[in-house]
C-alpha cells in the first residue's frame, strides 16, 4: 500500500464497501472479484444492474465481471501506467478534469500534465494494445461520472511497478475530484481477512501500530516508554521478501513464522526452499503441518478465528469482532497466548487476561484505534481513523484534507515488465485465484465439497493457444519459466487471452510460484507474480 | 409529523412516510403481519398472500407488502376475513408435497401412508429436515392449520443432490421465489428462475433446467439462507442438526478480506452449520462458498494439536514447556551470538489484530530488531 500512502499519507481503502453502490462509475482493474472477494462483487453487480452505475473493466481476462461492464479494455499484461497516463492525457486534454479539486486539494500536478502529454491514445494503444477510441471513452465516461470510483486488487500491485501503477490510479482520482465523497475514491480490495489489521498493528518492518515510524526519534521513545524497554532499534527492518535471500547468505539466522505459509506463496519457490533450508532456527506457528512447518525445527500448534476472542479489521477499515466458539484441538494455544510465553521464557514478562486487554493496549499506543474499545464495536464494527471514544468512526477518508495536508501527484513514466517472452519462452505467464480455494489453499483444500468443485490445480489458456502449441483440453502439460516447471491439466477457456497461460497459486502439488519471478518492486517490495515468461509443451 | 399522513392499524394512529407500504409500516411499528415471500432488498411480487389484509371500504383483501399506505387507511390485520384468507393459503401450501411435520389429520391411517411415502423420499424415518425452523410450520400453528388430505397434491419431482453443498426438495417449494430473487437481486448470480413466470411449477438452474452443478450456480447459498421452508438445505446439516440443539455465535469471516458477519453454529463443540447474519455490515446477511460452507478444516483430522521438536531430521511430539524453552533459548543464543537483526518474523493475516500487535511487541521489544513482515505483499 507504499502507492496509496505516498499519494494521501494513508494507504487504505478510502471508501466503504456499501458505498460502492452509491458510484456513478466503477473503474475495476487488476480484481477478479467475483472470484476473490464474491460479497464484495454483489455490490459492483448490482450498482449496474439496478442503480444504472456503469463498470469499466481494466483486465486482459474475460472475467466475469465483463459481462456487467459497459467498457472492457483488455491490455497487455504489465502495461498499467501506459493505459492509466493515457486516461489522463485524454482527460485533461478534453478538459475534463477537476480544476478545483486540483488547485485546492493537491500539489505536483503540473509535472503529471507534462508526463501524461506523449500518452496519447495512439501511442497507449501501440503499448497495451488498447484501441486509441476505446481507451478515449473510457476517460470521458470515468471523467464525467458526478462519483466515480476505483477498485483494484493484487493484479495491479504484484507487478515491479506495483507502486507505480497505485500512484497512478490515484493520480487519476484526483485528477478528476473523485476522492472524499460519497461512490468515489481509490479502494484497494485485501486478499486476506485480516491484511488490514496485520498492516494496521505494526506486522511491517517500517512501522509500529497505526502507520507511526519506527525511524522518529519521539515515537520510538514513545513506544519505549509504553513497552518499560530502552533502545528500540531506530532502522526499518527487512521485508519478507529481503529477507528470505540474506537467510540464503546467512546474515539472517532464524525465523519465526506465525500461520503463514510462504513455501507455497512466495515467488520463485524452489529459491526460496533453498533460502529456508539455511537457515540455524526456524520456528513455524500454524493448525497445519504445511509446506513450510516440515522444515521447520519447531512447530507449535495454534488455535483458529474460532476458537478464540480477538478482532479483525477488514479491507474498508472496519474493526470487527471475532468470539471464541468451539475449543481448540488438542493442545493447541491461542497465537497471543504462544507469543506471551515465549517472551516471558526469554525474559521480558509479557502477560494478559485477555485479548480485551491487549485491545485496550493497543488503542493506547495507536491513535487511529485510540477511541476503540469492544463494547463500541461489539454489533457493527467501527472505521478507524477513530481517534477518541466519542468519535464516530470514518467511513470515508480524505474528505476535507489528506493526512499529508495537500494530495500528492506522481509524475510516472512506464517502465516494461521486468520479464519478456522470447523464443525459447513465447507466452507470458499470470496467476492468481478460484472462488474455492483461499490462499496456499491450507483451509479450503481440508473441505470436500470445495475440492469436489475445484479438485486441482489447472493452466488456463485460450483456444487459439491450444491450437498453436498442440495440446488438448484436460490433458497434462508442461508449463516451464527460467526458474522451473510444472505440470497440471490443461483448461481451454474463453475467459483466456492469447498469449498468456493463467494458473491460480493454491496448490502446493503444481505450485505456480515455481515459475514467478522473485523481481521486486523497488519500494513495495512486491515481487511480480502477474508477469513472466514461460513455455508450454504436452507432459511426457 | 405531517398531520395529514396518518393511518389506524387495529386501531392505533400511526404516521407513514411517502411511498412506505403497509407491510413496512406495520414492522417499524412491531405490528406482526405474517409474509413468506418478501425479501428485503428485492423486488417485491406479492405472490404468497400470506400478508393480506382488510382495507375499510375496500371489498378485496389487498396483500399489505405491495400496497402503499394512503392517508386516512383503517386497517386491519387480522380481522376473521383475514384470517380465514390466511388459513386458506397455508392449508394449500401445506396440502401439497412432502409437508409431513406434526401436523395431525383427521383421517389417521391416510396420514400414515403419507408418512410412509414422504420417508421413502425423504430417504429417513425423521420428519422434515427443517422441523422447528420453518416459517410456514410457524404459520401452521398460530393459525391452527392442518393439511387436507383430499386436496393432497403430491409432488412428482425428484430431490436434486448432485453436489457438495445443497439439497434441492421440490417437494417442500411453495413456489414463493425468494431463492430466485436472491440468487438474481441480492448475490446478482442469476443462476436460477421460474420455469414459467406466469404459473410457475419449478425453480429451474439455467433456462434449460440443469443440475445447480452444471449450472452458474457458486453455491454461496444465498438461496438456503432465504428459503422460508425446507426446500432448500445444507447438505451436511440435513437430518443431522436440529436448530434446538445448537447454539449461534458471532464472528467474522476468516477468508477474505470483505469481513463478512456470520454465526457460526455449534453443536457438542463442533461448528456444524454457518449463515449470514441478517441486517448488518458489511454483508447484510450474505455469504460465498468459502465463508457458508469452508468450516470443515476447523475440526480437519490433520490439525496440529502438540508442540513439536526436530531431532535428528525427524519430529518427536513435546511439551509446551519443553518446546517454550527450546524456543526461547535458541533466540537467545541466536541473538547474542549473531545479533538481533539475524532474527526475522512473519507474522500473518490470518490472526487477530490482538497477534499481530504482540508479534509486532515481541519482534521490536525482545528481540530488538524491526525484521517483521507479512506475507500481505504477496
Ligand atoms: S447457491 Fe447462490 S448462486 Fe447458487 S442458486 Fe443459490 S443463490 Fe444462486
Ligand atoms: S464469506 Fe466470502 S466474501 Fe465474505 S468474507 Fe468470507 S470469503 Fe470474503
Amino acid at each position: 500500500m507504499a502507492g496509496l500512502a505516498a499519494a494521501f499519507g494513508s494507504g487504505a481503502m478510502t471508501n466503504t464497501i456499501g458505498d460502492l453502490e452509491e458510484a456513478d462509475v466503477i473503474l475495476a482493474t487488476g480484481t477478479n472479484t467475483t472470484e476473490n472477494h464474491p460479497v464484495l462483487s454483489s455490490f459492483l453487480k448490482r450498482a449496474v444492474k439496478f442503480n444504472d452505475a456503469k463498470i469499466i473493466v481494466i483486465d486482459p481476462r474475460q472475467i466475469k465481471l465483463t459481462d456487467y461492464a459497459d467498457k472492457w479494455l483488455r491490455q497487455n499484461l504489465g502495461t498499467d501506467v501506459a493505459w492509466i497516463n493515457g486516461l489522463m492525457h485524454v482527460i485533461i486534454k478534453e478538459d475534463l478534469h477537476d480544476k478545483t479539486f486540483v488547485e485546492n486539494r493537491t500539489k505536483g500536478f503540473e509535472e503529471v500534465k507534462k508526463i501524461v502529454e506523449k500518452f496519447t491514445p495512439e501511442y497507449v494503444e501501440e503499448i497495451t494494445g488498447i484501441p486509441a477510441q476505446d481507451l478515449i471513452d473510457a476517460a470521458r465516461m470515468y471523467a464525467n461520472a458526478k462519483a466515480g470510483c476505483i477498485v483494484y486488487c493484487m493484479g495491479i500491485t504484484q507487478h515491479v511497478t506495483g507502486t507505480d501503477n497505485v500512484k497512478s490510479l490515484a493520480n487519476l482520482a484526483m485528477l478528476c475530484g473523485n476522492m472524499g465523497i460519497p461512490g468515489g475514491g481509490v479502494n484497494p480490495l485485501r486478499g486476506q481477512n485480516n491484511v488490514q489489521g496485520a498492516c494496521d498493528m505494526g506486522g511491517l518492518p517500517n512501522v509500529y501500530t497505526g502507520y507511526q515510524p519506527v525511524t522518529n526519534d519521539d515515537i520510538r521513545k514513545k513506544f519505549e516508554a509504553k513497552w518499560g524497554v530502552s533502545d528500540l532499534s531506530p532502522d526499518v527492518g527487512l521485508t519478507v521478501t529481503a529477507m528470505v535471500p540474506m537467510a540464503h547468505e546467512g546474515k539472517v539466522k532464524a525465523i519465526y513464522v506465525i500461520g503463514e505459509n510462504p513455501l507455497v506463496s512466495d515467488p520463485d519457490l524452489n529459491h526460496a526452499k533453498a533460502c529456508f533450508s539455511h537457515l540455524d532456527f526456524l520456528v513455524v506457528q500454524d493448525i497445519f503441518m504445511t509446506e513450510t512447518a516440515k522444515i521447520a525445527d519447531v512447530v507449535l500448534p495454534s488455535s483458529c478465528f474460532a476458537e478464540k476472542d480477538g478482532t479483525f479489521s477488514n479491507t474498508e477499515r472496519r474493526v470487527q469482532r471475532i468470539r471464541k466458539a468451539v475449543n481448540p484441538p488438542g493442545k493447541a494455544k491461542d497465537d497471543w497466548k504462544i507469543i506471551c510465553e515465549i517472551s516471558t521464557k526469554m525474559g521480558y514478562s509479557m502477560a494478559y487476561e485477555s485479548p480485551e486487554a491487549i485491545f485496550r493496549e493497543i488503542a493506547d499506543v495507536t491513535p487511529s484505534y485510540a477511541g476503540l474499545d469492544y463494547n463500541r464495536i461489539d454489533d457493527i464494527g467501527l472505521h478507524w481513523p477513530c481517534p477518541t471514544p466519542d468519535h464516530p468512526g470514518t467511513p470515508i477518508l480524505h474528505t476535507e484534507q489528506f493526512p499529508c495536508g495537500k494530495g500528492n501527484f506522481h509524475d510516472i513514466d512506464y517502465i516494461p515488465p521486468a520479464e519478456k517472452t522470447d523464443e525459447e519462452y513465447p507466452m507470458y505467464l499470470t496467476t492468481g485465484r478460484v472462488i474455492y480455494h483461499y490462499h496456499t489453499g491450507t483451509m479450503t483444500r481440508k473441505s470436500e465439497g470445495l475440492n469436489e468443485r475445484s479438485p486441482e490445480s489447472f493452466v488456463e489458456i485460450s483456444q487459439n493457444d491450444a491450437s498453436k502449441y498442440n495440446v488438448e483440453d484436460g490433458s497434462n502439460v508442461k508449463v516451464a519459466s527460467r526458474r522451473g516447471e510444472i505440470t497440471a491439466k490443461l483448461k481451454v477457456s474463453k475467459i483466456a487471452v492469447d498469449g498468456t497461460v493463467f494458473i491460480p497459486f493454491h496448490f502446493a502439488e503444481a505450485a505456480a510460484n515455481t515459475l514467478t519471478n522473485a523481481a521486486l518492486d523497488p519500494v513495495s517490495k512486491i515481487p511480480e507474480y502477474k508477469v513472466c515468461a514461460v513455455t508450454l509443451s504436452p507432459a511426457a | 409529523m405531517d398531520a395529514e399522513n396518518i393511518i389506524n392499524i387495529n386501531g392505533n394512529k400511526i404516521s407513514f412516510e411517502k411511498d412506505e407500504t403497509i407491510l413496512e409500516v406495520a414492522k417499524r411499528n412491531s405490528i406482526d403481519i405474517p409474509v413468506l415471500c418478501h425479501l428485503k432488498g428485492a423486488t417485491t411480487t406479492g405472490s404468497c398472500q400470506v400478508c393480506v389484509v382488510e382495507i375499510d371500504g375496500s371489498s378485496d383483501l389487498v396483500t399489505s407488502c405491495s400496497t402503499k399506505a394512503e392517508k386516512g387507511m383503517n386497517i386491519k390485520t387480522e380481522s376473521p376475513k383475514v384470517v380465514e384468507s390466511r388459513y386458506n393459503t397455508i392449508q394449500k401450501f401445506l396440502s401439497s408435497g412432502n409437508h409431513n411435520c406434526a401436523i395431525s389429520r383427521s383421517d389417521g391411517s391416510d396420514w400414515t401412508s403419507f408418512q410412509m411415502n414422504v420417508q421413502k423420499d425423504d430417504q429417513s424415518k425423521e420428519l422434515c429436515p427443517v422441523w422447528g425452523d420453518c416459517e410456514l410450520q410457524d404459520l401452521a400453528y398460530r393459525y391452527q392449520v392442518t393439511a387436507n388430505p383430499l386436496k393432497h397434491v403430491p409432488s412428482e419431482l425428484p430431490m436434486e443432490t448432485a453436489n457438495p453443498f445443497i439439497v434441492r426438495d421440490f417437494s417442500r417449494c411453495i413456489l414463493c421465489g425468494k431463492c430466485v430473487r436472491a440468487c438474481r437481486e441480492i448475490q446478482v448470480n442469476d443462476a436460477i428462475e421460474f420455469d414459467n413466470p406466469e404459473s410457475p411449477t419449478k425453480i429451474i438452474a439455467s433456462s434449460d433446467d440443469k443440475v445447480l452443478k452444471d449450472s452458474d450456480c457458486v453455491f454461496c447459498g444465498e438461496c438456503i439462507q432465504v428459503c422460508p421452508v425446507g426446500a432448500l438445505v445444507e447438505k451436511d446439516v440435513r437430518y443431522k442438526i436440529r436448530p434446538r440443539d445448537t447454539e449461534k455465535v458471532r464472528t467474522t469471516c476468516s477468508y477474505c478480506g470483505v469481513g463478512c458477519q456470520m454465526h457460526l453454529h455449534v453443536k457438542d463443540d463442533k461448528i456444524v452449520k454457518v449463515t449470514g447474519v441478517e441486517g448488518a455490515p458489511p454483508n447484510y446477511g450474505s455469504l460465498c462458498v468459502k465463508g457458508r460452507f469452508g468450516y470443515n478444516f476447523i475440526d480437519s483430522p490433520e490439525r496440529l494439536t502438540t508442540p513439536l521438536i526436530k531431532e535428528n531430521g525427524e519430529f518427536r511430539e513435546a511439551t509446551w514447556e519443553e518446546a517454550f524453552t527450546h524456543v526461547a533459548d535458541n533466540f537467545n543464543r541466536i541473538k547474542k551470538d549473531h545479533g538481533s537483526d539475524s532474527i526475522g518474523v512473519l507474522t500473518s493475516a490470518r490472526v487477530s489484530n490482538e497477534e499481530n500487535y504482540l508479534a509486532n511487541k515481541f519482534t521490536r521489544a525482545v528481540l530488538k530488531t524491526n525484521n517483521i513482515d507479512h506475507c500481505a505483499r504477496l
